[in-house]
């Protein structure tokens, strides 16, 4: 395999609008963020085609780094559209340091951990966005549900459906289990059929080996999740 | 200025009637001033367990209706003269009493009685709506079952929801063999899944439906299980604690009865 690195930036005019640096992962491109979007694409077509590699050279990934510059949906498809064009690159990403309120707000919501303090009663359904922190108990015919993790300060015998947008990622934890039904993104588990204690301080998550919601010590989390540690996650997952 | 305190379960057949016509004679007993009221529109039974069915005349849709005045419609007592019923209609169309229409009957109660039970149907439609509409406060009677048990947790839940005090639960027809061979829920597991205060435990006791059946609710005998079970809770509506009798339950759970009244404790 030949690797090719772009160490030089392309000059065109005298202003440089996009710098392209070559790693082992494939191509970065960074875009000046205060040119007009209509000199990006201009550019990008000609520093591309400056640039073109043989046909033998295998796919190369293209991450973009946008800086302070938003871009709408349409105009990211269009930035796509010429990268995709070079039959040997595919983006991978489109990244940048600015969002939209809307998002930034989606995002804090997604991300907070919300403080509940009920008993979650038969025939009673409690929904947040993000983490739930429950002080309280779900009776049994009462739910939560949320879409990342929850953790439970009482005792769960209802049901818990943790990460209910499709995280698989996210656990179910409680000072006592003995739910009738966990549910962790699209998967399903229950009771067993016969009388059963329920169990202290234990989590559920999913085992993608066994493909299956196991319930484990709670403290098999910090190896199984160690994503849950504070701040860093909520910014990753973002 | 009296308290309305509605008898309610969610599920059916668990003893609502039998418990306010108990404790209504159990209160009676103790010369406070009583007025029961039955919300079971179409399936009336209170006036049949108070005996009293023969003397009905006017009943809770009159009144709502306007057919006849408040005073007209209640039934006084055969044995207590601060006892009294207004009978729910048999006939009549549910929808014909309204929250506002309790509301309104209950606020008129309230100036002469002292205490005002309140009978609930089964359920959490209509009736419920109309029986808790004018209630301070709430019993929820449930029994050592888990269906039951369910239902009771729904109905906190919705009480929750209205303006009436957290409620007080009755355990009603405890078996103790039942409970001791792990056949029956105990009185802690339920207590301890719906966490609210426990007003007292009543056993299951065949004097209940020998004394339904006879028009003269058991409260009135001196010495059988369920009567002394039920004036001590109309002991604990007054504010005494009264820790469980041995009878009651085996287990000692004079910690958990709190009073009803007065002081959280
Ligand atoms: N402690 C008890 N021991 C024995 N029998 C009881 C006891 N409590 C209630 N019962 C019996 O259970 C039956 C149902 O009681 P009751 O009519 O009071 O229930 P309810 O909750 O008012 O019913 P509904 O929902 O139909 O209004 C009656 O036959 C009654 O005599
Ligand atoms: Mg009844």
């Amino acid at each position: 395999m030949k690797f090719i690195f772009w160490g030089e930036p392309i000059v065109i005019g005298n202003k440089q609008l996009i710098t392209i640096k070559g790693t082992r992962d494939g191509l970065t491109l960074y875009i000046d963020d205060s040119c007009s979007f209509d000199e990006v694409l201009q550019e990008l077509e000609q520093v591309l085609s400056t640039k073109y590699t043989d046909k033998n050279d295998p796919l190369i990934t293209v991450t973009v780094q946008l800086g302070n510059r938003y871009l709408h949906k349409n105009q990211e498809e269009e930035l796509k559209e010429i990268i995709r064009k070079k039959n040997k690159l595919v983006v991978q990403s489109i990244e940048s340091n600015v969002i939209t309120k809307e998002q930034a707000l989606k995002w804090k919501e997604e991300s907070d951990i919300k403080v509940i303090n009920k008993i979650v009663r038969s025939g009673q359904v409690f929904e947040v966005k993000g983490d739930l922190l429950l002080i309280g108990d779900v009776n049994p015919g009462g739910k939560i549900m949320a879409s990342g993790n929850i953790f439970v300060l009482g005792s769960l015998r209802g049901v818990a459906h943790a990460g209910f947008y499709g995280n698989r990622e996210s656990v179910i934890v409680a000072s006592y289990m003995q739910p009738s039904q966990l549910r962790i993104a699209d998967m399903i588990s229950r009771s067993p059929d016969y009388e059963s204690d329920g169990v202290y301080m234990e989590c559920g998550l999913i085992d993608e080996e066994k493909s299956k919601i196991v319930i484990d010590r709670l403290q098999v989390l910090s190896q199984k999740r160690p994503d849950l540690n504070g701040f860093e996650r909520r910014i990753l997952n973002g | 200025m009296g308290e309305a305190i509605v008898i309610t379960s969610g599920k059916g057949g668990v003893g609502k009637t039998t418990t306010t016509a108990n404790l209504g004679t159990a209160l009676a007993l103790l010369e406070k001033k009583v007025c029961l009221i039955d919300t079971d529109i179409g399936l009336r039974n209170l006036d049949v367990v108070m005996g009293l069915e023969n003397r009905i005349i006017y009943d809770i849709v009159d009144v709502v209706k306007k057919r006849c005045k408040l005073n007209q419609a209640l039934i006084k007592d055969k044995r207590f003269e601060c006892l009294y019923l207004l009978p729910a209609a048999q006939t009549s169309d549910k929808s014909e009493v309204t929250p506002e229409g309790m509301e309104e009957i209950i606020s008129e109660l309230k100036q002469d009685y002292d205490y005002i039970l309140i009978d609930c149907p089964a359920g959490i439609e209509q009736g419920y709506k109309n029986a808790v509409a004018g209630a301070d406060k709430a019993i929820v009677v449930t029994t050592p079952e888990k269906s039951s048990v369910r239902d009771a947790d729904r109905i906190i839940g919705l009480l929750e929801q209205e303006d009436v005090d957290p409620p007080h639960l009755i355990v009603n027809r405890i078996r103790n063999h039942m409970v001791k061979n792990g056949d029956m829920l105990d009185v802690d597991e339920i207590v301890q899944i719906l966490s609210v205060e426990l007003l007292g435990i009543v056993a299951d006791d065949d004097e209940v439906i020998k004394a339904s059946n006879h028009g003269e609710p058991v409260a009135f005998q001196p010495n059988t299980r369920a009567s002394i079970a039920y004036r001590n809770i109309a002991r604990r509506i007054l504010g005494e604690s009264v820790p469980l009798l041995s009878l009651e339950d085996e287990k000692g759970m004079f910690s958990r009865v709190k009073k009803f009244f007065g002081m959280k404790s």
